[in-house]
Parts: C-alpha cells; structure tokens; sequence
C-alpha cells in the first residue's frame, strides 16, 4: 500500500465518518440529505482508491454507476424534502414521528412554532443561507439564519 | 325404443327444472322480474312430458329383467316363495364417476323403475300446476325470481331424489329437498316467525337425517355397496348378510325408517311440519304435502326387501304412523288456522301411509298389498292435499293474508271458483265414496283389516292400529268439513284485510284448482278399481304381483259411513247448531286445551330436549370463557411483557433509527471480522 492510497483512504474514511456523524446528530432535512452524500462519497472515492490500487478498473467504473444514482437520489431526496417542507412550513425531521408507539413522548419540544403562515407556500420555499456578496452591494451579508436552524422563524 | 333416447327422456326429467333453476337464479333479478315463471314452466313442463314417456312408453318396452325377490329371502316360512322371482323393469342410465374412496365408488346414475316413474309423473304434474298457480299467488312479491329459482331447483332435487340409484346419491339429494325446504319456508324471512319455522324445519330434519346416514353407514359396511340394484335386488345376498349378522337388517331399518320419520314428519318428530305453512302457499302445497314429504314413504317403500326381514321395525313403521294418524287428526279438531288444519290433515295421512306400510309384518303375501295401498294413498293425497292447499291459498288471498278462520265464513258466494274446487278436494280426503281417497283409504283399510287376520302373534296389534285408523278417518271427515263450514258457510264475513270486495281467483290461479279438481274427484277411480296403478307399481324390486286383486265391497261400505258419519257431525256442529262446540269445549276443557295447544309436543320437546341443551351450551360457554380464554389471554400476556421495553425503542426519532442502523451494521462488520 502507497502512502498516498492510505490517505486516499484516510480521506474516504473520514468522510464517512463525519456524513454518518451528520446524519445521525442533525435535525436539518437537507443537512441530512447532505450528510447522506458525505457518506456516498467518502465510500465512492475508497473505491476509486482501492481500483488504483489493483490497478483495475472496477473501482472507476463502479464509481461512476454510483454517482450517476446518486445524482437521481439527490434530485428525488431533495423533492421529497421540498414536498415534506410545502406540508409543514419547516425543514425539522422530528415533525415528521407520526409512526411511533402511540404512547411515546412527541420528539417535538416547545422550541416549535405554534402557527404556521400558510398564506404563501412559495414564499417560503426553503433557501440556503445566502453567501458571499450580494450582487450591488458591496456590504457583506450578515444574515445567518442558516438551514442549520431548523425552524423558519 | 333405442337406449339413447332412453337416456335422452331419463336425463331430461332432472336436467331441464336444473337448467331453469340457474338461469332463473342468474337472469333473474335483473333480466326476467316478473315473467321468471316462464323457464320454471316450460322446464317442469319437459319434465312431465318425460316422465310420462317413461312411464308410458320406455318402461314398458324394456326387457324385464329377473330379479329374486325379498319374499325369498324368508326361508323356511312359506316353501312357495322362496323360488318366488318377478320381472323387473327398468332404465339405468349411467353418467360419471362422482367419486371413489376406497372400495367405495360412487356413481352419478340414473335409475327408473316403476315406483320411480309414477312418482315422477305425480311430482312433475303437481309442480307444473302449483307453479301456474305460484305465478298468480306471487305476482307482486319483490321476491318473485327468487321463488321461482327454489321451485325449479326443488323439482330438480326431488326428480334426482326419486331416480337415484344408489343410497349415497338418494342421501345427496334428500339433503338438497331439504335445503330448498329451508329456503322456501323462510321465503320471507323478513317475519321472524318464518326465519325460525324454516330453522326449525332444518334442525329437526337433521335428527332425521342423523338415521338415514346411520343406517346408510351400516349397509355399506355390510353390503359393500350402496347401489340399490346390488342391496335391494339379490335376496340371497340379504339373507346371507342378515345370517352372518343377526339382527343387523332390523337395526338398519330402524335408522332408514329415523330418516324417514324426520322426512315425511313423523310423531315426534311432526312438530315442524305445521309451522313450515309460515311458507307461501304454494310451498306449502307442493312441498309439504304433495311431494317432500312424501320422501319418506318413498324410502322405506323402496327398502321393501330389508323391511320385509324386519318384523319389528315394520310394526314399529305402523305403529307410528298410527301414532301420528291419531295425534295429529286430534290437534287439528281444534285448530282454527286453516292452513295448519291442512298441515294436521298432511300429518295424519302420512301417518296412514306408514301404516299401511307396516303390515308387511302380519304376513309375507301381505307384503305387497301393503306397499301398493300405501304408495296409492299417497298418489292419490298428493293431488287433493295439494287442492286443498292451493284453494286455501285461494282464501288467502281473497281474505289479504288472514287464514284465521275465526275471522270469515260464508265465502261461497263470494268465491265460488274456489268454494267448490275445496269442497271436492275436502270430499276426497274424507273418502267419500269414488272420489280418489276413498279408493286409497279404503285399501289402507283392507290391508289393516287383513294383517288383523294374519299371524298370531301380531293380531291384536294389527286389531289396535285397524281400529285406530278408522277412528282417524272418521276424524279426518270430521275435521276436515269442519274446515270447509267454518270457512264457507254461515253468515258472509270477511276481514277488514280484504277490503269490502274479495276478489275470486285470478285465471291462472284458478284453472290449476280446476284441473287438480278434476284429478282429485277421477283419479282414484281412473286407476283404483281397474288395477292399472297397482300392477304398474308391482312391477318394482321386492314386490310379487298380486294376481287376485279384487274390491273389498264390505270395507267400501264401513269406510263410505264412517265418511258420511264424520261429514254429518260436522254438519250438525258447526252449521245447523254452531252453539254446541264451544259447549263442548267448556265441558271438556282439558281435553279441548290438549288439542288446541298440540298435545304441548313443542313443549315437551322444549322441556325435555332444547333446554338441557341450551344448558349444556351455557355450561360449555362458561367454562369456554373462564377456562380456556384464561389460558389463552395469559398465554398472549407473555409477548407483550417481552416487548415492553424493545418497544420503547419505536419513539418515532429518525436520527434514533439510523442510529440503530448504523450499530447494528458495525456490529455485523465486527463479528463477520472477528468470525472469519
């Protein structure tokens, strides 16, 4: 083994581990359709690696299959999270444990908005937080009201 | 005439009422409504055109077959009859395997002998007319097509019945008369009267039909075959079973003759053939009077060799005919249904055909005459039991459904069609002379009066059942123009149902009671006196033709009194002084109450048979509840405490679940590395 697959290795690994860290510790819909593709890709580049390193070409070809379906499970992820946000005005995945023991405690706690403006659902379309300048203007953006904070406030 | 169209004519006589059965019960709801009489005609129709030809033209012209007879079998009694042989005519028409179990092998065959074909001819000529008179009586019910798909499917069943050649497909299809039974009684089972006359109907031919199969097992299992030419035809063959297994004939004829009790309504078992009349009408004059019931006469006439090997059971079949000849004659003094007098009347009759029957016992040349004179009466009682029924149902429907006759009298002007077509019907069930029960009763009578003479040991029995049946048949004259006073002399009354005008039969209701009427009044003489229906049955297996038949002059006289007598006294009571019944009924008032309450046989029934049963089933329920739904629920108790806390691990989180995923995944790995 060549060093430099080692830490091509290291590198596949580590990004595997932070997506599942992600996905498990994040509330955030799309963080955790992102956290999901972390994992696909550290595990899509210890492929690669590992093709280089028998020297076949399994690995690439393989790679490229994967990312191919990972592109249409990004769009369908990314729709069905759209489609989830249009119904509750929130990109929170706790709203969504209607499937548990019925005597389970809601996952839900008071942090939540009582009241969800329904006025306009294509207002609300979830947004990345805006970054870098924005165009004609030369202050910075100072807004960070992220996806990270789960709720539309 | 060529097998094949045998077979024709022979498959015809079940298929065409079979066909019409199924297209009614699918066209017709939607398709048919109100003309779904139509297929239910013209099939019943084929069927008696064939039945006819059978009985006329095809049995006839078959080769007469030699069978020995049951009179050989009684070895030692009479040296005569033990080369005693008779030419048997019949058609087997063979259709396919039904099933094979075993040695067992059961065939789909149709076989016609005489007895077969007469009865045929009598069922398809007594349908055909009382589905005329059906079409006219129902027209306006909702359930029009579903009444016509249960005539044709019973006159299918019953056809099957009679041609049947075997005990395992004569039981199929005494299971399937049965069924359309139920379904016709409860025609309207919106009444709940009706839902439980037609269940109790059900339940109380299963104790019947518990016998039949019974007894259908034991000659299986001592035959070795259930095909009636191979049980019934070979005398030698009976002789040989009854030597290796004495008293076996008589146990099985006791349980053919339970099924035939539960059948054709037999003390005690009668007690559901009065309520079957919550039934139309029709139904209740093709099935329980005409046709249905008349299966179990037909049984046991038909297991003629097996009876005539048990003496016992042939005075046990007689003596509870004469039994149920008395008791019901007695119940229907004072009923004031007119249906249900009609159903007592059935019960009665039945009851003069089982001891008739019976007398088979006083002495083996005794054999046939018996089983002619009962299987006469009940050719001739289907035709005036069936007018009788239809002109009641005649009153019925003039009266808008009330058949208390309490509640009219005096109808004779009003209806005059069916006032006169009941008269001839009431006549020839008293037996007024050379009308068709006269002839039939006055053989029954003969027959008695000679088994009274016959053997020893069994005169003062037949003595006691001669002297019965004479009393029942004064009842029966009795009764019988009770009903027919009550109903259409007096003053003129009607029910406020009927409105101010009755309205007489309709014509198709009306030429069916005409026709029957003319049958009632000529049949008996047509074929009576002249022997014709006599030698034509004697032709069947276990039956001598009789060579010296002759009339009983002396009988003729006693019965044609005692008919006159029981007409007079009813006269006298209830039109020239109508005040001394109800006198009578002060006077004897336990014996007034024992008849109108039925001699309390559903009671004792109720008492002595329903309700340790019932208890049984609330013992069985409470111990179903405690006992074994206790250990049931505490079994179910221990996977839930299991579950419990893997339960709790269901919270509904998705970032728990991808958790667990994620754990257990890495779990796998390691184990996979540790292990290999």
């Amino acid at each position: 083994m060549t060093p430099d697959s080692q830490r091509f290795l290291m590198i596949g690994a580590g990004l595997f581990i932070l997506g599942a860290i992600g996905f498990l510790t994040r509330r955030n819909l799309i963080l955790m359709v992102l956290s999901a593709e972390l994992m696909l890709h550290g595990v899509s580049l210890t492929l690669v690696t590992f093709g280089r390193m028998h020297q076949t070409q399994e690995g690439q070809a393989f790679t490229i299959f994967t990312l191919t379906v990972a592109a249409c499970e990004a769009g369908l992820a990314l729709s069905l999270v759209l489609a989830l946000y249009r119904k509750s005005q929130s990109l929170d995945i706790r709203l969504w444990s209607e499937l548990r023991e019925a005597d389970a405690p809601s996952p839900l706690s008071d942090e939540m908005p009582e009241n969800i403006d329904l006025a306009d659902p294509y207002e609300n379309i979830p947004k990345l937080t805006p970054a870098g300048v924005v165009p004609g203007n030369q202050t910075r953006s100072s807004t960070s009201t992220g996806a990270t904070s789960s709720a539309r406030t | 005439m060529s097998d094949d169209i045998q077979h024709v004519v022979l498959w015809l006589i079940p298929a065409a009422p079979l066909i019409s059965a199924i297209i009614t019960a699918l066209l017709g709801p939607k398709l048919l409504r109100y003309k779904s009489h139509l297929p239910c005609w013209s099939a019943i129709a084929v069927s008696f055109v064939c039945s006819m030809i059978l009985l006329l033209k095809v049995l006839p012209s078959v080769e007469p077959t030699l069978v020995t007879t049951g009179q050989a079998a009684t070895k030692g009694m009479d040296p005569d009859a033990l080369a005693a042989t008779a030419k048997v005519s019949q058609v087997v028409a063979s259709g396919y395997e039904w099933f094979s179990v075993g040695s067992m092998q059961v065939n789909v065959e149709l076989r016609a002998d005489s007895i077969t074909a007469i009865m045929l001819c009598m069922v398809t000529g007594v349908s055909l007319l009382v589905s005329m008179f059906g079409s006219g009586y129902m027209s306006h019910d909702p359930g029009y097509p579903r009444f016509f798909a249960a005539v044709s499917m019973f006159v299918f069943s019953m056809c099957m019945l009679l041609l049947s050649g075997s005990f395992a497909l004569l039981f199929v299809f005494w299971e399937a008369v049965g069924l359309c039974s139920y379904l016709l009684i409860g025609f309207w089972f919106q009444k709940p009267s009706a839902a439980a006359a037609a269940k109790k109907a059900f339940v109380v031919n299963r104790i019947g039909d518990f016998g039949l199969i019974m007894g259908i097992f034991l000659i299986w299992m001592n035959f070795g075959s259930l095909d009636f030419i191979k049980v019934l035809g070979d005398s030698a063959r009976i002789a040989a079973v009854e030597s290796a297994n004495p008293g076996i004939i008589q146990l099985i004829c006791f349980c053919l003759f339970l099924g035939a009790m539960g059948k054709s309504a037999q003390f005690p078992l009668q007690v559901w053939l009065p309520d079957a009349m919550e039934g139309p009408t029709p139904v209740s004059a093709l099935i329980h009077a005409a046709t249905m019931v008349t299966a179990g006469i037909y049984l046991v006439a038909r297991c003629t060799p097996l009876f005539v090997l048990a003496p016992l059971a042939q005075l046990t079949v007689s003596g509870i005919g004469a039994a149920t000849a008395a008791i019901a004659a007695l119940t229907a003094l004072t009923q004031t249904d007119l249906k249900r007098v009609l159903a007592y009347s059935t019960v009665s009759q039945l009851g003069f055909m089982f001891m008739a029957l019976g007398c088979g016992a006083a002495g083996a040349e005794l054999v046939t005459p018996a089983v002619t004179a009962g299987m006469f009466h009940l050719f001739t009682h289907a035709f005036f039991k069936a007018l009788l029924f239809l002109a009641a149902g005649s009153v019925m429907h003039a009266m808008g459904d009330v058949i208390d006759m309490r509640r009219f009298s005096g109808l004779k002007h009003a209806l005059p069609i069916t006032h006169w077509t009941f008269l001839v019907g009431a006549a020839a069930l008293a037996g007024v002379p050379l009308l068709a029960g006269f002839w039939s009763k006055d053989d029954i009578l003969a027959v008695l009066a000679a088994a009274s003479r016959g053997k020893e040991e069994y005169r003062v029995f037949f003595g006691v059942i001669r002297v019965v049946a004479v009393a029942a048949a004064f009842l029966t004259a009795f009764y019988t123009f009770r009903a027919y006073f009550m109903t259409f002399w007096g003053p003129e009354k009607f029910p406020e149902e009927a409105g101010h005008h009755p309205h007489e039969a309709t014509t198709i209701m009306a030429w069916p009671l005409r026709i029957l009427a003319f049958c009632a009044a000529l049949i008996g003489l047509a074929v009576g006196p002249t022997h014709l229906f006599a030698n034509r049955l004697q032709q069947t297996m276990g039956l001598t033709p009789v060579t010296d038949q002759h009339l009983h002059w002396d009988i003729m006289a006693v019965s044609s009194v005692i008919a006159i007598a029981g007409i007079g006294f009813a006269w006298m009571l209830y039109v020239a002084s109508p005040k001394i019944p109800a006198a009578i009924a002060t006077t004897m008032k336990p014996l007034y109450l024992l008849s109108q309450g039925k001699f309390f046989l559903d009671e004792v029934l109720y008492w002595v048979v329903v309700a340790p049963l019932n208890g049984l089933a609330m013992l069985c329920t409470v111990i179903d509840r405690c006992l074994i739904d206790g250990i049931v629920d505490s079994l179910g108790t221990i996977p839930k405490a299991m579950s419990d806390y893997p339960r709790k691990l269901h919270s509904g989180v998705v970032s728990s679940y991808a958790g667990f995923m994620w754990a257990g995944f890495v779990t796998a790995v390691v184990l996979v590395l540790v292990m290999f």
